[in-house]
């Protein structure tokens, strides 16, 4: 295919943003549904020609398509271009970025439908989208660190959406900062590998880095760099703290943005950069042990979390958390292989969750109940996702999870038992979730308050079921291992040996498949059946429940000890004290100083000739004795 | 084809400056009118010269459109004009803060025929700065652009203005001073005050009698103030904060530029040696001028004060850049010092039309305006997303520049610390930036401030031609690296690279 289409999968989106900012929303009555017309036939032609840009990979005989670069700035021994980078990953991730996005801007056209902000909305989302495709797509890190701050732009303005609501835009502005924070690694990263190679182009690098040219203290310094700027995106551990915020936004912006897109982009980095890491086994480790940790440590908060829309961004930091396990230990296929399979599952949960809320007006699963009758499309999704994230055979999650497990198990026994806890956990929450807003008996109050619960509308519930579709299927694409041949890897199976012969060469997937049932068993006992009390069970571990309630304090920590405390009222304000009083102050000092000084010279001037005399008398005399002493 | 486009750019300001003030009272429509002709034709010039500049490799490092007639003979000084890849693009900056200041100050009512006077002869003698090639005419034009300056913020100012202008007064001329004994002492040593021998003789040959690092001290303070660099900077929060809009936009836009391009063109030219000797010392100060200035940043709550700090921290990139003494670091920062200025010059703008239109300038007070001033609004937090270096605007291009080139630099050991801390910088940029947005335009609306006009049409006329520089020099900043390159290229030599 010519090169050029490539570029437009990225432009298309472009164009619909400009259009929309420039033409849409001055000149267009606002009820107008022309923002959302032109986004989605933008993304659909994005997403037509992502297909066809990744058939024309599969066919391509090393996986790879040669774009031509575009000189960018040029100085000296710098040479900045941009250019396009297609190969596999690229190629898959377009095909996720463009299916989500365009199944979540069907959704919000009966979602956002009479929201004051629906141009400004679709504006947005058009520039999200243009800046994930072209983020995926470039070819060196400067250009990939430049996408990779615009999507966070607009993360920022897609969480402050609401932004006459304090905590929108609290939120957007946490996201932001906190992102930041890791981009400082990232941009140092950045800087060290350019002082040492002489080059921004990725695939240099590799080469680089493959020919141990690129080694040592620097290459690992890089990798960690770049690991911080993809935990500050992907919400690693200890940068978690602004994706549950984030919720804050519009549910399908959590859907595209928070759960299936741009916080995976900081796994696609890793991948990305993955012959850096490769080379490196201490940022590998580094890596694996905070993914590791992150899985169990978000895990853990979203158990008790009570509002739907938080559990199920807890649950999206575990699963990241599970792909930067899985790059570390697997390899790129792995961590992309879920990467994958989540975009649809947890894009679906978002949805299902936006739908829940469209019919109840809340996230507070304590107000839900019941809604399996009333919601039947969207509770039928729900469980297909919450089942593929659970990692039920023979559902998408199940496949990757189990990749991850087995390579975690290879790896490190340590980062296999976290994981595996997790699964139970992970099995559990979602459950929790499914039970307490499907099942039993609606508890929402007064019907009349907001209306009675109803099914969502067709616009929203299409995309739904194309979601559950891929989140059964999608899975299938590596049963006989043929997504990891496309990402390099080397092992292939016949496809139906796979779908039922993984459980015969090793024991560890109907393990896993164990716990996860176990884990729903858990969950059904607790909120569906009863067997279990929920209160009585969080009285028995009353301080581990607080401490998974208040997220181990670390928004106290971050907030309040050491960005109010320690750094504004602390080291600013001292920094500030000294600029009033020591640096301005002596300015001032030397004005008074000189004031001072010319009024006690202006008593010398008292206007009497005979003392005038002895002034030039004294001062003659000084000359004098000076000449003869040094002349 | 010799039309002396030089002169024309810089002395049209000061002919509509005279022109306006011999005018009789209370013609304040036609001032406006004439004000904004004087500004424009300009513009229009430079923007001429700025296309018609050799950019061809072989002319590196040479001056072009230039204009030199003897002048003071004894002193061996001539009336000498021209610019280089360094220069031109600030006089371009300059000529377009010119007009658009006068479109900025269309509703000042308060002795508006002195007020356009003070104005034009301002921009006079700050394109005269960066368009002197000779020592004493660019001491001269740097010297005038006190007294306009002095006036604006003494009249038309807010707040403690009569202090803040003093107070700029004083500093400017202590550090002239200096200056001036810098000036007086390399044309002793030398005979010469053409800034192009000096820097091409390299001060060898000559026998001087004062060390050559006291010179550089001396000019460098001049410099240092007017940047400014910690701890000379405490006229700047004051004088931004209590100037009109329009002298802030031009202080922060193009007034301090004077400092960083001083730096290049006289200190970092004609001494280079000394300039490597202390460059060590120079990007701490560089470090300590950006982290320092982000952090006072954090704890202001008026709106001017809070840009005119991040000022302060941002003209630290551009001290780092230029005693990085690499190539690209003194591009990115001769771009930085486009950028800030086209970005800090809207972010006054902004806040001048916040303050005007809604009567408050405490961000403790303000809040919720994004409804009633979308338009303000949106440009606003794109001037912010500049300043906080957000790519597809200049200021990504130009701090990115910096620290690649600084960080990369092997003229200075130990470089990559301050620039990582510089990088640091970045971060805390983000924070004041977001809160001062957050503060001002997010949150529930206030009904106080229900009512407030939002930009008229002349209004979003300048607020455009800002916003479409910025992002045309962020998503391409070749048209101007292109140029800044050349001029840079010599520098480097002088450096013995």
């Amino acid at each position: 295919m010519p090169y050029q289409l490539i570029w437009l999968i990225f432009l298309l989106p472009v164009f619909s943003f400009l259009i929309i900012s420039f033409l849409v929303r001055p000149f267009v009555k606002p009820e107008s549904k022309v923002a959302g017309y032109l986004t989605i036939a933008a993304i659909i032609g994005s997403l037509v020609l992502s297909l066809r840009t990744l058939t024309a990979v599969l066919a391509a005989s090393n996986h790879e398509i040669a774009v031509p670069n575009i000189s960018w700035v040029v100085i000296g021994d710098l040479n900045i271009s941009l250019g396009l980078m297609v190969d596999s990953l690229t190629a898959v991730m377009l095909v996720v970025v463009s299916t989500v996005s365009l199944m979540v801007q069907i959704y919000s056209q009966g979602y956002m439908k009479g929201d004051p902000g629906y141009h400004r909305y679709y504006a947005w989302m058009s520039l999200f989208t243009a800046s994930m495709l072209g983020l995926v797509l470039a070819d060196n890190l400067l250009q990939v660190f430049a996408f990779w701050e615009l999507v966070g732009l607009c993360s920022y303005l897609l969480i402050g959406f609401w932004f006459h609501r304090p905590s929108a835009a609290n939120a957007a502005k946490k996201a932001f900062i906190v992102t930041r924070l890791g981009d400082f690694g990232f941009l140092a990263a950045i800087l060290l590998l350019f002082k040492h190679t002489g080059t921004f182009d990725i695939a240099q690098l590799h080469s680089l880095a493959v020919a141990g040219t690129l080694a040592g203290t620097t290459l690992t310094w890089s990798a960690i760099g770049i690991f911080s700027g993809a935990a500050g995106k992907s919400a690693q551990f200890p940068l978690h703290v602004w994706l549950p915020d984030a919720m804050e936004g519009p549910t399908p912006v959590s859907a595209l943005i928070h759960a299936a897109t741009m916080v995976a982009a900081g796994v696609f980095l890793v991948a990305r950069t993955f012959p850096l890491f490769e080379h490196s086994a201490q940022a590998l480790t580094t890596v694996a042990f905070i993914g590791a940790f992150t899985a169990i440590f978000a895990a853990s908060m979203g158990l008790v979390m009570t509002d739907i829309k938080r559990v199920v961004a807890y649950s999206t930091i575990s699963q990241l958390g599970y792909m930067m396990l899985g790059l570390a230990t697997g390899g790129v296929a792995i961590g992309i292989f879920h990467l994958f399979n989540h975009a649809f599952f947890k894009a679906l949960l978002f949805l299902g969750a936006g739908s829940v809320n469209h019919a109840t007006g809340t996230f507070d699963m304590r107000l839900m109940g019941g809604l399996r009758k009333i919601m039947p499309w969207t509770s039928t999704t729900f469980l297909i996702a919450a089942l593929s994230l659970a990692g039920i055979w023979p559902l998408s999650g199940f496949w990757s999870k189990d990749e991850i497990l087995a390579a975690a198990y290879d790896k490190q026994p340590v980062l296999f038992y976290l994981a595996m806890i997790t699964v139970a956990m992970t099995a559990f929450y979602i459950f929790r979730v499914f039970f307490l807003t499907f099942g039993g008996e609606y508890r929402g109050g007064s019907p009349e308050a907001h209306g009675h619960p109803h099914e969502s509308p067709t616009v929203m519930v299409a995309p739904m079921v194309v979601l559950a579709v891929l989140a059964i299927f999608s899975g299938f694409w590596n049963v006989s291992g043929a997504f990891g041949a496309f990402m390099g890897h080397a092992e292939t199976q016949g496809f139906v040996q796979g779908l039922f012969g993984i459980f015969i060469h090793s024991p560890l997937p109907l393990i896993a498949l164990m716990v996860a049932i176990l884990g729903i068993f858990l969950a059904y006992a607790t909120y569906s059946a009863k067997w279990l009390s929920a209160e009585q069970i969080g009285r028995i571990f009353r301080p581990l429940y607080t401490l998974f309630y208040r997220k181990y304090w670390f928004d106290e920590l971050y907030e309040n000890i050491i960005v109010k405390i320690a750094l504004l009222k602390g080291i600013f304000a001292g920094l500030q004290q000294i600029d009033t009083y020591g640096v301005d102050g002596i300015v001032n000092g030397l004005a008074s100083t000189a004031i001072g000084g010319g009024r006690a010279i202006r008593r010398s001037q008292t206007g009497q000739l005979q003392l005038y005399g002895l002034f030039i008398g004294i001062g003659i005399l000084a000359i004098i004795l000076v000449i003869y002493v040094f002349g | 084809m010799n039309l002396p486009y030089l002169s024309l750019i810089v002395f049209l300001p000061v002919a509509g400056s005279i022109l306006i003030a011999l005018l009789g009272g209370g013609r304040e429509r036609l001032v406006r009118y004439l004000a904004a002709i004087f500004t424009f034709v300009p513009l229009v010039a430079s923007l001429g010269v700025f296309y018609r500049f050799d950019r061809s490799a072989g002319v590196t490092g040479l001056i072009q459109f230039e204009e030199k007639v003897a002048w003071i003979n004894p002193l061996n000084a001539f009336y000498h004009l021209g610019v280089d890849g360094l220069s031109l693009p600030l006089v371009v900056l300059t000529t377009f803060l010119g007009f658009m200041v006068v479109l900025i100050s269309w509703k000042e009512h308060l002795r508006v025929r002195e007020f356009f006077a003070w104005l034009l002869l301002l921009e006079t003698s700050i394109l005269g700065v960066f368009s002197s090639l000779d020592l004493l005419l660019f001491f001269i034009f740097w010297e005038i652009e006190i007294i306009p300056m002095y006036f604006l913020i003494s009249i038309w100012g807010a707040g403690r203005k009569e202090y803040s202008a003093i107070k700029y007064v004083i500093y400017t001329l202590s550090g002239s001073a200096l200056m001036l004994a810098g000036i007086i002492s390399l044309f002793l040593t030398t005979g010469s005050l053409s800034m192009v021998d000096l820097a091409q003789s390299r001060l060898a040959p000559v026998v001087t009698i004062i060390p050559q690092a006291v010179i550089f001290f001396l000019l460098l303070t001049g410099f240092a103030v007017k940047l400014p660099v910690v701890p000379l900077h405490t006229w700047l929060p004051d004088a931004h904060t209590d100037a009109p809009t329009a002298g802030s936009v031009m202080l922060a836009g193009a007034l301090i530029k004077m400092g960083g391009y001083g730096m290049i063109r006289v200190t970092v030219s004609i001494f280079p040696q000394v300039a490597r000797d202390y460059a060590p010392l120079l990007v701490t100060l560089a470090a300590i001028s950006v982290l320092y200035g982000a952090a006072i940043t954090l704890r202001q709550t008026d709106l001017k004060r809070l840009i005119a700090y991040s000022s302060v921290s941002h003209m630290g990139f551009v001290l780092l850049g230029i005693f990085a003494l690499s190539q690209v670091s003194l591009t990115g920062a001769a771009l930085q010092m486009v950028s800030h200025g086209l970005i800090t010059g809207l972010l006054f703008a902004m806040a001048g039309l916040t303050m005007h239109n809604t009567g408050e300038r405490d961000l403790r007070k303000l809040g919720g305006l994004a409804r009633q001033i979308p338009i303000i609004a949106v440009v606003f937090s794109i001037a912010g997303l500049g300043g906080l270096g957000l790519p597809t605007t200049s200021g990504f291009a130009a701090e990115f520049l910096v620290f690649v080139g600084s960080f990369s630099s092997t003229m200075v050991n130990g470089i990559q610390l301050y620039t990582v801390l510089a990088v640091l910088g970045v971060v805390l940029a983000a924070g004041y930036i977001l809160w001062m947005l957050q503060r001002t335009f997010y949150g529930p609306v206030l009904e106080q401030h229900n009512g407030t006009k939002d930009a008229d049409i002349r209004e979003r006329v300048y607020m455009f031609a800002f916003v479409a520089l910025i992002m045309l020099v962020g998503i391409y900043p070749a048209i101007l690296t292109d140029i800044i390159k050349l001029g840079i290229s010599p520098i480097i030599r002088l450096l013995g690279v």
